[in-house]
């Protein structure tokens, strides 16, 4: 099966000699559902321009459904649905007019226009807005529109540059039940994003990117094989005054009801929860101190830099 | 992208550009109505029935062709400029740069929503001339594709402008200072041939001058300067002002980093 999307050796240079992009290289298979992560600058931004014709590549080749965008950007295009960091539509149109004129630049005619608009707009819970000028519309609201009007030609592969970038939780979770049905039927879907949560829980695979250079690109799950240790954060039910005794692992006493433990990959938890049992703690709940994603990125950035 | 989808593309943009101006019609539609009556009342009515004839023709009837090119030139120049300029600067640009549209159609999209308007302002100011000069349409033909070539060439002029424009300055400096002394020393309000020698040939360096009389020519039949220098001048320059603008678009100057 052609892959999705084929970035090889990908230069930037931008006017003034700022180098974004350093010769990047990564492949995206169809049905894929990719994070394209790095610290603010890295270059993600860059790289999903030039995929959607809004930055010229200063070298490289880019292939989107194996239709070599120098050869034919226009066939190229129609695969793509792009979902920018801004909000970039007519901030005076109506909603329903932003959607419909998009599919028109597609090359929809008028009555499937109106019904790609109707389903997406449905889909995005936008429809009840669908007469409002889009600047009244609230943050969330606006991130829906533009994956609704990134969605009205129904594209094989949809680009999401921080899609849920200052959303509520409450929308985020509604957001990332569309992307993953969407993926579900086959839409191949890249995120970047900076919530890392986010990317653990919907990403099957992922590619870093600092400084212009790719630094990881694996699976989410050989990704999350390579951390070393883990801290874990315990709720206990009775007031402690001092810290337990518990061999073989550190323990720290946080405050007089949460405990934290330093776990590495091949320790197991149970010996933890006997020995604080013997010792009379009663462990309520425990939970990550911090995502296990994001552990492992600030890592491998900071490794980066040191280099 | 097939020829049929091109045409949908097209299309859509020239209905979202109709659609723009028609919504803000209080500042599209509006402003050169009521500045153009008000040219009609004081230079055709009240300063005109003392100046007499001019080309041959009551003053006020003579001045109608040119005001309501004047018109037509400054609106189809402005709302391209406006119109590409604020779609660059909202960004919503990228939701066609992003899409299969070629530029071409692009381009044309724009041009022809700048017709438009053009038009649209020119039958407006064309009817409220009617309320103070009696017309006879010398030839149909001339006068209509005139008006329409000249709309062309101003929006594409307005196209290119918008794509160099960095700030809202800058798509205000050339209507202002080159657009308009232009149009005011085209022709509009007098008849070349009362200039002396010297400011007459000057005076045909000025393309407006060619677009004005040929206009005129349409309506009343008299004109200061060759109609087929006027079509030439026209084509010449809308082969230039096309060929230019899609240079700078498919260099995407000003659109693209």
């Amino acid at each position: 099966m052609t892959a999705a999307l084929i970035v090889k050796d990908l230069h930037k240079v931008y006017k003034g000699g700022f180098q974004a992009l350093k010769g990047i290289s990564f492949e995206v298979q169809q049905g894929d559902f990719m994070a394209l992560l790095g610290p603010n600058g890295a270059g993600k931004s860059t790289t999903i321009g030039i995929v959607s014709s809004l930055v010229n590549k200063t070298s490289g080749t880019v292939e989107i459904m194996g239709v070599d965008i120098d050869k034919d950007f226009s066939l190229a295009k129609k695969s793509v649905g792009v979902v920018p960091q801004e909000f970039n539509f007519n901030q005076f149109e109506k909603v329903i007019d932003i959607v419909r004129t998009q599919a028109g630049f597609f090359g929809i005619e008028k009555v499937q226009a109106e019904e790609r608009a109707e389903k997406y707009l449905k889909l995005l819970s936008l429809w009840d807005k669908k007469d409002e000028v889009s600047r009244n519309l609230s943050g969330g609201m606006k991130r829906r529109l533009m994956i609704a009007r990134a969605m009205v030609h129904e594209p094989e592969l949809l680009i999401l540059d921080e899609p849920t970038a200052g959303v509520d939780i409450e929308l985020r979770r509604s957001m990332w039940g569309f992307l993953v049905e969407l993926n579900k039927q086959g839409t191949t879907i890249i995120l970047t994003t900076h919530y890392l949560e986010e990317a653990e829980q919907l990403c099957r695979n992922i590619a870093i990117i600092n400084d212009g250079e790719i630094v990881e690109n694996t699976d989410m799950k050989s990704l999350l094989r390579k951390l070393d240790s883990e801290t874990f954060v315990l709720d206990v039910a009775n007031e402690l005054t001092e810290l337990p005794l518990v061999e073989g692992v550190v323990l720290r006493l946080i405050d007089s009801h949460t405990l934290e433990v330093d776990l590495k990959k091949d320790q197991s938890l149970n010996p933890v929860f006997q020995q604080l049992g013997l010792n009379s703690v009663d462990v309520k709940s425990m939970r990550n101190k911090t995502n296990r994603l994001e552990e492992l990125f600030v890592g491998i950035v900071e490794g980066a830099a040191d280099k | 992208m097939e020829i049929q989808k091109q045409f949908v593309a097209l299309e859509t943009i020239v209905v979202k550009e109709v659609r723009r101006f028609s919504r803000i019609w209080i500042q599209t539609l509006l402003p050169p109505a009521i500045t153009v009556a008000l040219y009609f009342v004081i230079f055709g009515n009240l300063v005109g029935s003392r100046i007499g004839e001019m080309g041959g023709f009551d003053y006020m009837k003579f001045i109608v062709p040119g005001l309501i090119m004047m018109s037509v030139i400054t609106n189809s120049y402005s709302n391209v400029v406006s119109s590409f300029f604020s779609t660059k600067y909202q960004r919503s640009i990228e939701e066609l740069l992003v899409s299969p549209t070629p530029n071409y159609i692009i381009l044309i999209g724009y041009v022809l929503g700048g017709v438009a308007r053009g038009l649209s302002v020119g039958f407006i100011v064309t009817c409220m001339s009617l309320g103070f000069a009696e017309l006879h349409i010398h030839n149909w033909l001339v006068m209509i594709s005139i008006v329409f070539l000249t709309s062309v060439v101003f929006s594409l002029a307005g196209f290119i402008n918008a794509v160099f424009a960095k700030s809202f300055d800058d798509i205000s400096i050339v209507p202002t200072f080159i657009l308009t002394p232009l149009t005011y020393l085209g022709g509009i309000f007098y008849s070349l041939k009362m200039l002396p020698e010297f400011w007459y040939n000057v005076s045909l360096a000025n393309p407006i001058v060619y677009m004005v009389n040929g206009f005129r020519y349409g309506i009343l039949g008299v004109t200061d300067v060759s109609l087929w220098l006027t079509y030439g001048m026209i084509f010449l320059f809308i082969v230039v002002f096309y060929s230019w603008a899609l240079f700078l678009l498919n260099r995407g100057a000003g659109i693209r980093s």
